[in-house]
């Protein structure tokens, strides 16, 4: 029997090995408690300013060592003032063991109003424009070549940049409407463009300056059969030949 | 009032038409034609000579152009198909003359023949029949023979029409004759030609301007116009002849609606070369030594007394609206013909005793629009209205033998090209495709 008792006794020894060894190990002693976070604060007064005043920025940290403000370092809390001539964002940033905390304070600044800056003087315009300007179309009335009074209104302001370009040429295009014959058309026509030419030399325009044709109905500037195209195409039209 | 001065004109028209012409009118006609009543003609169709399959398109053209041709005529009152018997003769020994004599059919004449394509050509064989005269019924008998083709086909129609109409209305037809007009189809107003039934439209010029007033020259050589070019209206020329643009001298101002006198040695146009004002110029048929002929500053539409040379009608706005006038060639006896209304585009008849005009007779706001052909006598002054449709009829021009009228209308809603009988009937529809305008007859 003595095998026995020293497998019994082997056996315990075995058991409480490994019993000791499931055992938790003993919790190592508690790491001390970690840094706490800086916190920072950052303020303007007032936050909005006319050019040329000053704000006073206000600042306040905890838990932190390295405080700058836009890069300057400063004290953890403490004032400043700033005068910005535009509207300025400005930051604070706060480190210290714990980590690192911003923060933002904004002074707008009020624009000034813009100095006007005088008109620019428009380019010259084309001999083209100014001719445009002053040469509307004249309208006539049904199968007649006279002169509407309007008519010798826009003639005269025709005559006048006539004159004031001697070297100008310009056509003068009698037209009709629609209804009527072709070949007669193109006779009444030429009597419109006519009517104009004969106005314009009155008006102190040389001849020379001045060339007509008909377009009888050949051109219309609309197509409708009624009146209001009717009268748009009994017309004289100028153009400036150059 | 106005149907009987119409009748009476009608009765007064044709005979003048028949008796003013020539003198190789006088033994034409075999047998009696009431003066103003047409003759019953009977013209089946002709009949293929032999089995060729080139046949069948060349005798459809050939039997619908002589059948349109002698229908228009003037002459004739066509038997209907209808009435014909089943079997129709396409050779004399086939023909039983009082089949065609009798009722129901009651022709007076028959036309018949044959058509066949042989190697090449096309051969027609026609007969014209006195059916009241079964001794010796022939009173013609032609042939033909062309290169086959659907044109040459139509060509030999009209002219076994133009020996009909000839024998039994003593002057030559219209069936061989050409009309020119302005069309705006390719996207130009251009002159184009075509035949007499509007058949073989073609184009004439190719200027890409604005082209107006085709008036052909009387010899059929050259084809005178106005047209838009760069920078102004001259009047130009097309050779006919040379198939091209000739020359023809450039006038100062505008120049507009050229007219040939029946010799070919004048023409008229309207130019504002002188005064500014359109005015009437006459001038040598080359365009020298234009002298200029009126004062009206608004004259325009010339057209000679074909008959005379001596005379010159136009259009003149200078009382206001346009009315017709008439004068002599040297510019002297101006006389106002229209009254009232807008009237335009004078034509003179071949015989010189008519003129056709476009009218709004009665003209102002509110009164409802549309212009109409009339024809005036010109010695009474009578005048007999030509259309009455609708829409705008205007540039009335006379065939040769002065029984047709071709005229632009937009009584079909856009502008066409129509002909039309001087007695108002057989109205024909010529063109369709764009706008179609102006149309002026060749003189043969």
């Amino acid at each position: 029997m003595k095998n026995k008792h020293w497998a019994m006794i082997l056996a315990t020894l075995i058991m409480m090995m490994v019993i000791s060894g499931c055992k938790k190990k003993t919790p190592p002693p508690p790491p001390p408690p970690p840094p706490k976070a800086p916190t920072a604060t950052l303020s303007a007064e007032p936050n909005s300013i006319q050019p040329g005043q000053s704000a006073t920025l206000t600042w306040s940290t905890e838990n932190a060592d390295d405080v700058t403000l836009d890069g300057n370092k400063v004290n953890t809390s403490g004032t400043q003032s700033v005068s910005p001539t535009q509207t300025t964002t400005y930051h604070l940033t706060a480190k210290g063991p714990g980590g690192s905390q911003d923060a933002t304070a904004q002074v707008s600044v009020a624009q000034p109003t813009p100095t006007p800056t005088p008109a620019a003087t428009p380019p010259p315009l084309t001999d083209q424009q100014v001719f445009e300007q002053a040469a509307q179309d004249i309208y006539f009335d049904y199968d007649k070549a006279d002169l509407r009074p309007d008519s010798t209104q826009v003639l005269a302001k025709i005559a006048e940049v006539m004159k004031a370009h001697p070297n100008w040429k310009v056509q003068i295009e009698g037209n009709c409407d629609s209804r009527g014959s072709t070949e007669y058309n193109l006779a009444l026509g030429e009597r419109r463009a006519g009517s104009a030419r004969q106005q314009l030399i009155q008006d102190g325009v040389s001849q020379d300056a001045l060339k007509t044709i008909s377009y009888g109905k050949e051109k219309p500037v609309c197509t409708q059969e009624n009146e209001d195209c009717w009268q748009k195409n009994r017309h004289d039209h100028f153009t400036l030949v150059q | 009032m106005l149907s009987k001065i119409r009748k009476h004109f009608i009765l007064l028209f044709i005979p003048l038409v028949l008796f003013s012409c020539s003198a190789n009118a006088q033994d034409q006609i075999k047998t009696g034609i009431n003066m103003g009543a047409p003759l019953v003609l009977a013209v089946p169709d002709f009949k293929q000579a032999n089995a060729d399959p080139g046949n069948a398109p060349l005798i459809s053209v050939f039997n619908d152009t002589l059948w349109y041709d002698l229908d228009n005529a003037g002459l004739f009152t066509m038997v209907a198909k209808s009435f014909y018997p089943s079997k129709t003769p396409g050779l004399p020994n086939e023909v039983t003359l009082n089949t065609w004599a009798n009722p129901p059919i009651s022709a007076v004449m028959l036309a018949f023949g044959n058509l066949g394509v042989s190697g090449g050509k096309v051969n027609v064989q026609g007969w014209l029949y006195d059916t009241k005269n079964p001794q010796y019924p022939q009173v013609l008998g032609k042939q033909y023979q062309e290169q086959a083709s659907v044109e040459n086909a139509r060509h030999i129609a009209h002219e076994f029409a133009n020996e009909i109409i000839l024998k039994l209305g003593g002057i030559p037809g219209p069936t061989e004759t050409k009309i020119y007009f302005i069309s705006n189809r390719t996207g130009h107003k251009e002159v184009w030609s075509m035949d007499w039934d509007g058949a073989n439209q073609q184009q004439v010029t190719h200027l890409g301007g604005i082209a107006l007033s085709p008036r052909v020259s009387p010899d059929n050589s050259r084809i005178a116009f106005s047209d838009l070019g760069r920078d102004s209206w001259q009047i130009r020329m097309y050779s006919l002849d040379l198939g091209k643009m000739v020359s023809f001298p450039h006038f100062g101002g505008g120049n507009y609606s050229p007219a040939w006198s029946s010799d070919g040695t004048k023409i008229a146009f309207s130019s504002s070369m002188g005064t500014g004002f359109p005015e009437i110029y006459i001038a040598d048929a080359s365009g020298a030594g234009p002298r200029r002929l009126t004062t009206g500053k608004t004259d325009v539409s010339p057209v000679f007394n074909p008959r005379t040379n001596a005379q010159i009608a136009f259009v003149s706005g200078r009382t206001g609206l346009p009315q017709i006038y008439t004068m002599d060639t040297d510019g002297s006896n101006v006389q106002r013909m229209t009254d009232q209304g807008y009237a335009v585009s004078p034509a003179w008849s071949p015989n010189g005793l008519l003129l056709a005009f476009s009218w709004v007779r009665r003209y102002g706001p509110g009164i409802p629009g549309g212009a109409d052909l009339y024809l005036m006598d010109i010695a009474s002054r009578q005048i007999v209205q030509l259309t009455h449709d609708g829409g705008r009829n205007d540039f009335p021009s006379w065939s040769p033998d002065g029984r047709h009228i071709v005229f632009e209308s937009t009584r079909s809603k856009t502008e066409q090209i129509w002909s039309v009988l001087a007695d108002g009937t057989h109205l024909q529809q010529l063109t369709r495709t764009g706008r179609n305008t102006q149309p002026n007859w060749s003189a043969r």
